[in-house]
């Protein structure tokens, strides 16, 4: 009940504030992963234009559902629309900022970076085919690390969210059995672990038990200097999570393709990180308040430009200059009742 | 001419308090209702979709839109099962050492430290439960309980497995903590009206402080007792945030031990309700939640069908 209530009063609060809003004050809602970087974002730019943006990070669900009821000015989630369904709401999507995530474990004597994995060894490990760390298929990859005779404790998230689903996504694409029998979403049914509660749940089961295995946020595993491991990529490179190698990962995916629905996961490319996925805005095509779109949009504008130097201080990857490209030629699309597009600037 | 009129206002001043005082309860009754109704509308897709399976299905599947019950619902009900068993006898130690055998100077510091346990919020006894607690419990209780309890037949079977210190049983115990307060709160009260003339007369006639309290003061007060023990069993079904953070969150069935993770209601509802998209999901999370409130409806039927039968034996008694 008390989630209800955590859940309402952001809402109400949203609600108050779109109906006594002003010109320059907009409403958004969604996905809790870039939520630190749109209150950075928006604070500078408050102090910039003195327009002013409310986010509320109330979970990628609840924004899809909030901006379908039109009830915020814009939606936020980490897992892309299918064109479909975009085109089912009259939605269209852009990302913002990228993000990494990232393996921990809590191993004797592996020290961070040292453990490498694969796709297929990671996927099997979260299958509960791979029960010890002395598996062959562990072993092989890692000569000269002493891997002990011991259970793997596998650790994931227990709420739904965007991390699971970069996480099952990748699984789903490096392993078959993954795909058919698990799947991908914001939450999964797990065939085993021990499900943790935000990152924070994950990073403390890890901790705390010896020999397991977990998955967060590469925020969180940096600033909390857990010991990740490196992962064999689609070019067959081993490597470690950075903001090099995850925008390796963003430069190397063809966002050309429609509606910009891209997830980052197995991405080619050598120095790409295979776990990585960027976070998406929605809004309305058909705009029947233009002037908050179109102040939507200036504030988005306003952080491309300006905002990369903040995303790399809260460790996201701000987006190639490419992308931010296609998404000002996305922008066109959004038109008012007359059909004039939107967003005039560049 | 003064008084006539004193008169009149206070009747006018009776209708208004007397039908403030109804449409108080009335809102009550039709706020239930309201949310019954929108329970069962919020969950229809789910109940059109699954029907009957729903209850007794344990596949909880969100990319395949395949959802049941029975985990969440079997986590719930074991987890509160755990916490009473082990909150009512030590809530009624606690109340009996207040009421009877408490030096008088102890007596109020105590109550009052019972009475805090019951104001500290769910979230703290979650974070303490998972950063203090599970370890130790991991180390020290789930190993004994399995050289002790484990090695029994039948019952055997519940403490076995790896000890992780996360679980059924660890939220089951997080739970006993909290829902003692309440408990031993009620039953403190109620023991402490007993009549000091009954208990004197047993006394009197040779009781020993245990015989009283099992034959004197239990009898007089037990519909107060079985009303604090499900005022308790009210709190454990529903609690959300502690009971997230210790019982694992495993929606995936393997075995009847208490030492495996599994799932509540109010967890699972916490947990995805924010992330849920699709509708069918959604609608699972809500119905649920109408489960949630049916287990519980039932519980205070059952309790007051258990009070109707204990008062009609009373009579027949000599």
């Amino acid at each position: 009940m008390k989630s209800l209530k955590s859940l309402a009063l952001p809402l109400l609060m949203a609600a108050a504030v779109s109906q006594g809003a002003v010109a320059a004050e907009i409403t958004g809602a969604g996905a809790s992963f870039p939520a630190p970087i749109y209150a950075k974002w928006a604070d500078a730019y408050q102090k910039a234009t003195s327009n002013k943006i409310n986010y509320q990070s109330i979970g990628s669900g609840g924004g899809i559902k909030q901006i379908n009821a039109k009830t915020v000015d814009f939606g936020a989630s980490d897992m892309p629309l299918k064109p479909e369904d975009l085109d089912k709401g009259g939605l269209l999507q852009f990302p913002t900022v990228i993000g990494g995530v990232v393996p921990v474990v809590n191993l004797a004597g592996v020290k961070p970076g040292q453990l490498k994995l694969t796709g297929p060894v990671l996927a099997d490990i979260y299958l509960g085919k791979i029960t010890k760390w002395n598996d062959k298929a562990i072993a092989e990859l890692n000569p000269g690390v002493a891997l002990p005779d011991h259970d793997i404790g596998v650790v994931r998230r227990a709420d739904g969210s965007g991390t699971t689903f970069i996480f099952s996504n990748y699984l789903s694409k490096v392993s078959p059995e993954w795909k058919s029998k698990v799947g991908e979403g914001t939450a999964v049914q797990w065939p085993v672990g021990l499900g943790g509660k935000g990152n924070e749940g994950v990073s403390a089961f890890v901790q705390r038990l010896a020999g397991s295995i977990g998955y967060v946020e590469y925020a969180y595993a940096k600033q909390n200097k857990l010991t990740h491991a490196v992962m064999k990529n689609a070019a067959g490179n081993f490597v470690s999570p950075n903001d090099t190698t995850f925008k390796a990962a963003a430069a190397g995916a063809d966002w050309t393709k429609s509606a910009f629905y891209e997830i980052l996961t197995d991405e080619p490319g050598k120095d790409s990180w295979p776990i990585t996925g960027a976070t998406f805005i929605l809004m309305h095509k058909a705009q029947d308040k233009p002037a908050q779109a179109a102040e939507v949009l200036k504030f988005f504008d306003w952080s491309y430009k300006n905002g990369a130097k903040m995303a790399d201080d809260l460790d996201y990857v701000p987006l190639p200059d490419s992308l931010v490209k296609l998404i000002h030629a996305s922008w066109g699309q959004m038109k008012d009742a007359s059909g004039k597009p939107v967003f005039a600037g560049k | 001419m003064t008084l006539g009129e004193s008169k009149r206002s206070g009747k006018v001043g009776d209708a208004l308090f007397f039908n403030a005082a109804r449409a108080s309860a009335l809102l009550t009754l039709l706020l239930l209702a309201a949310i019954i109704a929108s329970l069962i509308y919020g969950s229809w897709p789910s109940i059109k979709q699954f029907g009957f399976g729903f209850l007794h299905s344990g596949d909880w599947n969100p990319p395949m839109d395949k959802f049941g019950a029975l985990i969440p619902v079997y986590g719930t009900l074991a987890t509160s099962a755990v916490a009473l068993v082990i909150a009512v006898p030590v809530s009624f130690g606690i109340a009996l050492f207040l009421t009877e055998l408490s030096p008088p100077w102890l007596r109020r510091p105590l109550g009052t430290a019972i009475e805090l346990l019951a104001a500290i919020p769910s979230i703290v006894y979650g974070i303490w439960g998972l950063l203090y607690f599970s370890p130790l419990f991991a180390q020290y209780g789930q190993p004994a309980l399995a050289a002790t309890l484990g090695k029994l037949p039948v019952v055997g079977a519940l403490f076995s497995g790896a000890p992780l210190g996360i679980g059924i049983l660890a939220a089951g115990i997080i739970l006993t903590i909290m829902i003692i307060p309440f408990i031993a709160a009620v039953m403190r009260d109620v023991f402490s009206v007993t009549p000091a003339m009954l208990k004197e007369s047993a006394y009197g006639v040779g009781s020993t402080t245990w015989e009283v309290v099992w034959n004197v003061v239990l009898p007089y007060t037990k519909v107060g007792v079985i009303g604090g023990i499900m005022l308790g069993l009210g709190r454990a079904l529903g609690e959300t945030m502690a009971v997230t953070f210790l019982i694992g969150n495993m929606n995936f069935f393997n075995g009847f031990s208490l030492f495996l993770p599994g799932n509540s209601i109010a967890s699972a509802l916490a947990n995805e309700f924010a992330e849920a998209e699709s509708e069918l999901y959604t609608s699972s999370l809500i119905e649920l939640g109408l489960i949630l409130f049916v287990i519980t409806f039932i519980v205070l039927s059952l309790s007051k069908i258990l009070l109707l039968r204990l008062s009609k034996q009373e009579g027949t008694k000599t």
